[in-house]
């Protein structure tokens, strides 16, 4: 037996309708891949190259509550976004983000992260001395690779000191993906 | 420590869905079975929050189906003097009911009144829900059942 598309779809809108729903998450077609992303009635909560989410939720679940959905309205906004992004069409995000669980180590480097322009590099160590920690580029490197909401935080703009692209938790591939979409490479 | 973990709501749902749907059909038929499988998890959603922790999971949500069961049946009958105490105090109306008897109401109550009494959601959850105050969600609630109340004695 199984439920009918028309039944499922009936119930996870009325799920997000009454706000029931702690997160909606769905997956999101792009040019580096699917997209698993998520949104918290907070803001965007995760952008992931991994489109497997069961992973994904349990880590959700421990931030934002069970209350968690597959429900295409609730990432309309940041799927419209992201679609303009990868068409060129978009080069900053208007979109709220949850950062909730975070440090706040890791919360002064990701804004920091989000001043860098399109189109752009920085360094690990200028983001570093940015948040006034000069030495902690290693530590700047890590935040990166945990970055919950690639894209949007654009961590994909950090380069190396000597301007090699070092490394990217979603793959080199996309890294240079990124950068040759926005004319930085 | 907490026992088992609340697994997230959409690893809950794909799991116990074709049983929650087959316990309905079994009951109701194939077409009250829809409705009644949608209220089954939004009532399991609406109180999944509030569970302390992951076990029985199963009879907790086959619990739920065969209460809305019971609702449906209840429903489906008129009202009568064979309803015992409990159950009278327990019918309350189902939000489909309560969306038909609220119609013509301005929108903001009528979602109000359905959200609190058909979905038995608190203020705060309204309030979220449509995008407002507690205090505001609270106010609509309870000028649209004064205006039902004028709309059925008058």
């Amino acid at each position: 037996m199984t439920i009918s598309p028309a039944l499922d779809r009936g119930f996870r809108e009325a799920a997000v309708a009454l706000g029931l729903v702690d997160v909606g998450f769905d997956l999101v077609e792009s040019p580096v891949g699917d997209l698993f992303v998520a949104v918290s009635e907070r803001g965007l909560a995760s952008i992931s190259y991994d489109p497997e989410p069961e992973a994904q939720l349990e880590r959700l679940a421990r931030i934002a509550g069970p209350c968690i959905l597959r429900s295409p309205r609730s990432v309309d906004n940041a799927r419209r976004e992201l679609d303009q992004y990868f068409a060129g069409r978009r080069h900053t995000f208007d979109l709220t983000l949850d950062l909730r669980g975070l440090p706040p180590f890791t919360v002064s480097v990701l804004h920091e992260l989000a001043l860098v322009p399109y189109g752009e590099t920085t360094t690990y160590g200028t983001l570093a001395s940015r948040v006034g920690r000069p030495r902690a580029a290693r530590a700047v490197g890590t935040v990166m690779n945990r970055n919950r909401i690639p894209i949007v935080l654009p961590c994909h703009r950090v380069v190396g000191a000597g301007g090699d692209l070092v490394g990217y938790a979603g793959g080199l591939e996309r890294k240079t993906a990124l950068l040759t979409l926005e004319g930085a490479l | 420590m907490h026992g088992v973990a609340i697994p997230p709501f959409e690893l809950f749902y794909a799991e116990h869905r074709v049983e929650v749907m087959r316990l309905l059909r079994r009951r109701l038929g194939r077409e009250r079975a829809e409705d009644a499988f949608q209220e089954t998890f939004l009532r399991a959603l609406q109180a999944y929050r509030r569970l302390e922790h992951g076990e029985h999971l199963r009879a907790w949500v086959l619990t739920i189906a065969r209460n809305v069961a019971i609702d449906t049946l209840r429903r489906a009958r008129p009202a009568g003097p064979e309803l015992t105490e409990s159950a009278a105090e327990d019918s309350r109306p189902a939000y489909e009911e309560l969306a038909a008897l609220t119609d013509g109401l301005p929108q903001k109550e009528r979602a109000a009144v359905v959200l609190r009494y058909g979905y038995d959601l608190s203020y705060d959850q309204i309030a979220d829900a449509l995008g407002s105050n507690e205090d505001a969600a609270r106010q609509a609630a309870s000028t649209g059942v004064r205006r039902l109340r004028r709309r059925i004695t008058s």
